[in-house]
């Protein structure tokens, strides 16, 4: 039988099937469900970065127009172990939630002002005074990395990791790089910022909320408020951009609630521009110290790499920078470490390849030194230290065509015109840089399920508790429903972002295709093969009588394969069956991690431009190839990568959370001043994907895509800057001001 | 934002009577005013809403001048035939400030009354802001301080001018007209913003009773030769790290009369007079050039982390000279 259109629904770039509502305003975000009697919250946050609060003066607010509540430490229930019952990240994490009088970071919570309109909220918020007793607070990083210590694992993986003998591999090393990088503190700054509507009924809590992770939330909010998960509903079926922010529950989301079951009424509260600088996390300063050995022929004989990060004083969270040295080159000796500083800061928490985009600036722009030391070309060196297996562990990788990324990315670039002493290409008086760098991120997944009805229609519903955070899940969900049961993408209604439907994992670490996808293939699997054996069982179907294997659903049709004229409709079939027709799945990784190194790969290439007076930088173009196993859809996934490149062009060149080391208090806490990339700084973006499923990772060979695109750029950027200018920058963002 | 009265005034008379009567602020494109409004570092107890005024024209002067109402919209000025053929240097200010939708809705008189740019003064979780709470400190002294001023800084604020606009106008020699009960008057460009000294409080000379109704050119020996020139950390929507407005009149090589105004630097338009100097009566080689630059930052004092201004500065300075002696 010949392939028809819904036969490969998969890799299609199809539309955003939620794009119309999008684009009209039909879309509902968290802040805009309106349950009725909807009173407003404003949350007030500590202006000290440490110590106690030792008057509130809440009188003032109290007797402000439409105030019906002034939550803080006075008033606050008491929460089951003072509120920490849920800590278990992502989701659960350590909560400012009004149990006691302690400050310990800035713009900590302190009190909840809950009003009839969100203007009374807002004017009753700033008359919230606190008098404080200040304690000294541990601000200065240079000054407390004395202190630092080893946090108990770093994603679930040890801190510290040694392979071979490193320091025999450095005995043995003709060339040494050996130098220390950092990464600023960054703040993410989704378009819709943290917001969050609770509804109390008869005992129950229903939460409409801005996160990647509903059954997170619903978990964390059952522990932290002492009730069983099944009396708490989190609905969000769209969240304008998470980047790991929306993974954890942070204290909003609680106090919300709190405040709800005070006032008796459902109470919306959401973060404010601002207030996303300090209590909802963000990524943490990194300072690393990468030293490679080699030969002069350039094969790594070692290789070490030590963070030192920022954490608070209430929580461990790490960036694991140095993880991806374990797994980078074909290194046979190895040391990574990992080390916190605790600081009276805001836990920082997961930001957009959290580890990978740090850790990779810091590795690929030492490789380029060692390609400097070398003389030899950065892509040389590259290959030259190819892995084939993971070198930490020696596990194969589950499937790796990096060499290709290479060498597509290389010649789309034009790479080969690349002149390779510093300063030696120009327009006019213009420097011109050429740089590159392997990007890399681990291939996750988790257990996940799904469930696809028949609709009287003929249509579908398939449902998955999972996220769609703006990258696309309504849509390559679609697809992969679509095509597993043989109907066309507008014959699929996906729909997600409810706790009420089959459970699916955290939206997080690039994981809910490759988790998602599974289940709701084996679901819609399950669901074709019931429809076709009802229909070969019914008398009145025109298929009846065939064998199961001989029927096949192709564009909406239940057809025999060798008799194409005996057919019939979904929609006249489920006609005849008056009750639902539906399948749940559960899908659930197999030994594929313990079998393989999991990972996606792609090699990232950038053209700078410096003006040799004034320090500005532009970045005409990047091209960069990919190596993510089967893309679900072309269109998102370029959107993606594009998206994470032009982030990557902000960590590279803009982003700084710039902290005052006297109040601790973030001082560019606005977008006036937080500098991410506008329209003008970009310019040509090129993405190519090598399309090599990965089988051996899942059934659908896909792996997530949400992180990479970040990782690389930075260190393409900054090796790009010294192939222009002659100047190596260890310290992003690589500012005008550093290269006067 | 705290509670305020609104009311609009449909004739000047209106407006002057309600500046008059104290606490009260115009609210015209509202695009600096009601952020500040909003983060609580602005409390007017009442708005007067000037957008009705017949303040919205830009009209030729007899002496061959424009005449620019204060309520002309950014976007209007910098698209304005007169303007872009006779001041093209206040045309490539406007265009690089802000962005098109702000540029839509801020007017000429609100753009100069822009507060300044400061972290500390936006943020009232900041204790110390002698511009919000005189007599509290500075914390731009010791914080973070990039951003900030290197020339005519106090030790009690060294914020700096926002505006684009400004410096152009600067170095166009305006005039700033104002109303008030009490009359009319005349402020040079070049005094209407204020260095911080000991009040940094007050950003302009203009009075809380009186209003800005225009903004008046002479006529411009520099429409050939001029450079509006801003070095931002990204290419659009950003601040001025430092600008340069180059305005020249030229005689063959020489030149006759320069303006070099800086943006960026100072709690004001930053004029460089040592700068002018430098450049007049000279031909434009590259030792004038350099000199120009070396004395555009004259007293520059610089703090923890923005010494990278000063050579900015002058790079900057030589590099808008030299384009704007080519156009």
């Amino acid at each position: 039988m010949t392939q028809t259109a819904t036969s490969h629904v998969i890799g299609q770039p199809l539309d955003r099937t939620d794009g119309p509502l999008k684009t009209t305003g039909g879309a509902r975000y968290a802040a805009e469900f309106r349950p009725a009697g909807l009173c407003h919250a404003v949350m007030v946050l500590s202006t000290i970065p440490a110590g106690r609060i030792v008057a509130l003066d809440t009188a003032a607010p109290e007797a402000s127009p439409g105030v019906l509540l002034v939550l803080s430490h006075r008033n606050a229930p008491s929460l089951p172990k003072h509120g920490d019952a849920a800590f278990d990240p992502p989701a659960g994490r350590v909560l400012s939630l009004l149990q006691d009088d302690d400050v310990h970071y800035n713009r900590q919570p302190i009190a909840v002002v809950v009003a009839d309109s969100f203007e009374h909220a807002v004017a009753a918020a700033a008359l919230v005074h606190a008098q404080y007793e200040r304690a000294s607070p541990a601000l200065d990083f240079q000054r407390e990395r004395a202190h630092a210590h080893t946090p108990k694992d770093v994603n679930h993986a040890p801190p510290d990791k040694r392979w071979g003998d490193v320091a025999a591999g450095e005995r043995v090393a003709e060339v040494r790089v050996d130098a220390i990088y950092t990464t600023p503190m960054q703040t993410h700054n989704p378009l819709e910022p943290h917001a969050t509507v609770a509804d109390w009924q008869n005992g129950k809590l229903t939460v409409y909320d801005a996160t990647q992770y509903v059954s997170g939330v619903r978990d964390a909010l059952a522990k932290t408020l002492g009730m069983a998960a099944d009396d708490v509903r989190v609905v969000s079926p769209f969240v304008g951009g998470g980047f790991g922010c929306k993974g954890s529950t942070w204290s909003h989301v609680v106090l919300a609630a709190m405040a709800a079951r005070q006032v008796g009424r459902p109470v919306k509260l959401v973060v404010d521009r601002t207030q996303m600088f300090g209590p909802v996390g963000g990524r943490p300063h990194t300072r690393q110290r990468v030293a490679l050995g080699a030969r002069r022929d350039g094969t790594l004989t070692s290789i070490r790499h030590e963070l030192v990060a920022q954490t608070s004083q209430i929580e461990d969270w790490t960036e694991p920078s140095a993880v991806v040295s374990r797994m980078m080159y074909a290194c046979p000796n190895g040391a990574t470490s990992h080390r916190l500083v605790k600081l009276n800061i805001g836990t920082p928490t997961f930001q957009r390849a959290p580890g990978e985009a740090s850790g990779n600036f810091a590795l690929e722009v030492a490789m380029d030194e060692l390609a400097v030391s070398l003389h030899v070309d950065p892509v040389a060196l590259r290959l030259r230290n190819y892995a084939e297996r993971e070198p930490a562990t020696g596990k194969s990788f589950s499937s790796k065509h990096l060499r290709e990324c290479y060498a597509q990315a290389a010649e789309r670039f034009g790479w080969s015109r690349r002149t390779g002493a510093p300063r030696s290409m120009r327009d006019g008086n213009t420097l011109v840089g050429y740089g590159m760098a392997t990007a890399s991120y681990p291939a996750h997944r988790m257990a996940a399920s799904a469930r696809a009805v028949l609709q009287p229609d003929g249509t579908f519903v398939v449902q998955s508790g999972s996220q769609d955070i703006g990258t696309g899940t309504y849509t390559v969900m679609t697809q992969v429903a679509a095509e597993t049961l043989g109907v066309p993408p507008a014959h699929v209604h996906f729909e997600l972002g409810d706790t009420r439907l089959p459970p699916a994992p955290v939206s997080g670490g690039s994981m809910s295709a490759a988790s998602v996808g599974p289940a709701v293939q084996a679901a819609c699997r399950q669901l074709r093969e019931r429809l076709v054996s009802l229909a070969v069982a019914d008398a009145t179907s025109p298929v009846h009588g065939s064998p199961s294997s001989a029927v096949t659903i192709d564009d909406g049709w239940m057809i025999v394969r060798d008799n194409p004229s005996r057919r019939e409709t979904l929609a006249a079939f489920a006609a005849r069956h008056r009750q639902p027709l539906e399948a749940s799945a559960e899908a659930k990784p197999g030994d594929a991690k313990e079998r393989y190194a999991l990972h996606s790969f792609g090699a990232v290439f950038a053209e700078v431009r410096v003006d040799p007076e004034l320090g500005v930088i532009r970045v005409p173009r990047v091209v960069a190839a990919y190596d993510i196993g089967r893309p679900l859809n072309l269109k998102t996934a370029r959107s993606q990568m594009q998206g994470g490149i032009v982030w990557g062009v902000g960590f590279a060149l803009l982003e700084e959370t710039l902290l005052e080391l006297r109040s601790g208090r973030i001082a560019n806490a606005n977008l006036a001043e937080y500098h991410v990339p506008v329209n003008a700084d970009i310019q040509s973006i090129d993405v190519l994907f090598v399309d090599h499923p990965d089988y051996a990772f899942n059934p659908l060979g896909i792996r997530g895509i949400g992180e990479i695109g970040i990782t690389g750029v930075p260190a393409a950027l900054a090796n790009a800057i010294h192939h222009a200018t002659g100047r190596r920058l260890r310290d992003l963002p690589i500012t005008l001001d550093k290269l006067l | 934002m705290r509670a305020f009265d609104y009311v609009r005034a449909e004739r000047i008379d209106d407006a002057l009577t309600a500046l008059a009567e104290g606490n009260t602020r115009c609210l015209a494109g509202g695009t600096n005013l009601l952020d500040l409004m909003k983060g609580d570092v602005e409390q007017p107890a009442r708005l007067v809403d000037i957008t009705h005024l017949p303040l919205a024209g830009i009209e030729p002067l007899p002496d061959g001048g424009l005449r620019i109402g204060a309520l002309v919209p950014n976007s209007d000025l910098a698209n304005d035939r007169r303007i872009r053929e006779r001041y093209p240097l206040l045309a490539q200010a406007l265009v690089s400030g802000a962005s098109p939708q702000l540029r839509n809705m801020a007017t000429v008189g609100g753009n100069l009354l822009q507060r300044t740019r400061c972290h500390y003064f936006v943020d009232v979780g900041f204790d110390a802001c002698n511009k919000r709470k005189p007599g509290s400190g500075c914390t731009a002294l010791e914080g973070p301080n990039r951003i900030h001023a290197i020339l005519g800084a106090s030790n009690r604020c060294i914020a700096v001018h926002p505006s684009d606009m400004c410096v152009a106008l600067a170095a166009l020699d305006a005039v700033v007209e104002t109303q008030s009960r009490g009359g009319a008057r005349r402020i040079a460009m070049h005094d209407f913003h204020r260095l911080p000294g000991t009040t940094p409080q007050r950003d302009t000379e203009l009075r809380h009773d009186e209003l800005v109704t225009a903004v008046t050119l002479p006529p411009s020996p520099f429409a050939e030769h001029s450079r509006y020139l801003k070095v931002r950390d990204r290419a659009s929507y950003a601040f001025a790290l430092v600008s340069v407005a180059a305005a020249l009149d030229l005689d063959g090589d020489r030149v006759r009369d320069a303006r070099i105004v800086l943006g960026g630097v100072a709690h004001k338009p930053w004029r460089a007079r040592d700068a002018e100097h430098a450049l007049v009566g000279h031909a434009l080689d590259d030792a004038t050039l350099s000199a120009a630059g070396a004395a555009a930052t004259h007293g520059a004092r610089p703090y923890h982390d923005n010494a990278f201004k000063v050579t900015l500065a002058q790079r900057a300075v030589v590099r808008a000279i030299r384009e704007g002696a080519r156009t």
